[in-house]
């Protein structure tokens, strides 16, 4: 590649890249899949945040399959080297995800999740429990309002100025381009969303998660996706059926809030866990859990998957 | 004729079924409907032009590819094609009536009304109190309408406290004084919240079309 140098410049330690790369067909689009471990060994899914792709898990993924799994993540669409498609949707990420786990493998697997990856997987357990066999949250679970759903609610979090703003954006959204720059403007930038991680593995990020254009690197993310629901669902939804959750559950919290977060303690959320949930929360930890803290939480996650 | 109109990556096909002046008359089909080809003969008496759209995936609209179908999509749909007639009474059949009601909502100085009609899909997926679903889409079908839409229209979470709220939304800032007229039957939960909140009454369509047509923006019909 003519930009090898500036990559070997930006090489974080401790990082490792996959040893094995695919495409899925899934539903009609083709999402990038990518596995640490050996082939033979047993499978293990892992699921990304919203706005990030799974080479974020260079880190923390090779820890897990070196525990003798066969680690399986893929980038969302819109996400990373995934397609770029005309729509998004919750259940669209669903059904995603269900097809990367088919084209893994037909028998129960334990599933990892972080972020709106977890809530995705605490979801799809609900829905089809027969599939999976233990899940692990990192900072993965969906906070439940203290407030009741009232009209009152709903018009906080949809004011007519924010059905109007969604709405004016979609009417120029397929002429939304990403802003280029230098390889660690981006890195930079990227601090906003990640205020707790290091600038060496932002700018590591860049090169994975960025392409190189001939006026800069731009952020590979789909540039119509926006951040951040619009519609009916609650994640309340989700957290309402968590204390008759089907699968032995580990849940991983940080003490530290962050942008990115889902802005819950353990202690708050404790309730509507099942008693048998393994609860652990890291001290001074912010919600990217696993990339500030990666062998205490795969110690934690290879234990509870050992159990 | 149809008119073509952009909406992100999809081209969405808006078919005009009777020129005329003043303001127009959207029509809003129902799920796996699409754009009638001809004037409905109970819109005839309808002054101005009247339009139809067909939602994303259906009719001579673009499909898609891998599904990702929400009601704020078709929402997002209905609100381009609203752009390009400037004002418009809106008149939804079934999943088109839900999709008027957040239109009304959502722009409530250029919807000059929404009718919200009997039509497949008027329901939707219920409320959200239902079991978590993932509905398995047979992609080996092709054509309109798309069977992803079919899925997720069909089982999509209406909960009546958020149609309620478009329907206020409607109501505290649509010069109108009845910016939402009822003339369906069927009545899905949201819909039950709809009529509450705003103290509708069933109304014939023909009365529906009628007040809406003579009434100027903001007086009463």
């Amino acid at each position: 590649m003519p930009y090898d140098d500036e990559i070997t410049r930006h090489a974080f330690p401790g990082a490792r890249a996959p040893d094995r790369q695919r495409r899925i067909e899934a539903n009609g689009i083709t999402l990038a899949a990518y596995e640490w471990g050996a082939a033979d060994a047993p499978p293990l899914l892992l699921v990304h945040g919203a706005m990030d792709f799974a080479r974020t898990f260079d880190g923390f993924a090779p820890l897990i399959a070196d525990a003798g799994y066969r680690v399986v993540a893929y980038d969302q669409r819109g996400h990373g080297d995934s397609d770029h498609t005309d729509l998004y949707s919750w259940v669209a990420d669903e059904r995603d995800m269900l097809a990367v786990i088919d084209a893994t493998t037909r028998e129960p697997c334990p599933a990892i999740g972080h972020s709106k990856g977890g809530s995705m997987l605490a979801h799809a357990i609900q829905a089809l429990p027969h599939r999976f066999t233990r899940f692990v949250a990192l900072d993965g679970l969906p906070y439940r309002s203290k407030h009741p759903e009232t009209a009152m609610r709903e018009t906080k979090s949809m004011t007519a100025e924010k059905i109007a703003d969604w709405l004016d954006h979609r009417h120029g959204a397929d002429r939304a381009v990403r802003k280029p720059g230098a390889l660690e403007d981006l890195a930079r930038r990227r601090a906003r969303m990640n205020p707790r991680l290091s600038h060496e593995w932002l700018c590591y990020l860049v090169t994975l998660g960025a392409r190189r254009d001939p006026d800069g690197w731009r952020w590979k993310i789909d540039p119509t996706l926006r951040s951040g629901g619009f519609g009916p669902f609650r994640s309340r939804w989700i957290t309402d059926r968590l204390p008759g959750f089907p699968i032995p559950m580990l849940a991983v919290f940080g003490t530290v809030t962050e942008p990115m977060g889902w802005d819950v303690t353990a202690d708050e959320l404790a309730p509507w866990l099942p008693s048998s949930t393994r609860i652990e929360v890291m001290q001074d930890t912010g919600h990217f859990i696993h990339i500030e803290r990666p062998q205490d939480t795969a110690a934690l996650v290879i234990d509870f998957l050992r159990a | 004729m149809i008119e073509y109109l952009q909406h992100n990556r999809i081209r969405l096909a808006l078919h005009m079924l009777k020129p005329g002046p003043g303001r127009a008359l959207l029509l809003l089909h129902g799920l796996g409907e699409r754009a009638p080809r001809r004037l409905p003969a109970d819109c005839a008496g309808w002054p101005g032009a009247v339009h139809a759209l067909d939602f994303t995936g259906h009719g001579e609209s673009q499909i898609p590819r891998g599904g990702g179908y929400t009601c704020e999509l078709l929402l997002a749909d209905a609100d381009i094609a609203l752009a390009r007639l400037g004002e418009a009474t809106v008149c939804g059949r079934g999943l088109g009536g839900y999709i008027a009601l957040l239109l009304a909502g959502a722009r409530p100085q250029a919807v000059h009304g929404a009718i919200l009609r009997d039509g497949p899909g008027l329901s939707g997926g219920g409320t959200h109190t239902k079991h978590p679903y993932i509905p398995v889409v047979d992609t080996s079908r092709v054509g309109a309408p798309d069977p992803f839409a079919l899925a997720d229209l069909a089982t999509d979470a209406r909960p009546p406290s958020y149609a309620a709220h478009y329907a206020m939304l409607a109501d505290m800032r649509s010069p109108l004084p009845r910016p939402v007229t009822l003339c369906a039957r069927e009545q899905p939960e949201w819909l039950v919240a709809v009529t509450a909140a705003l103290g509708l009454e069933w109304t014939a369509f023909d009365d529906a079309l009628q007040a809406y047509a003579h009434a100027p923006n903001g007086q009463p019909s």
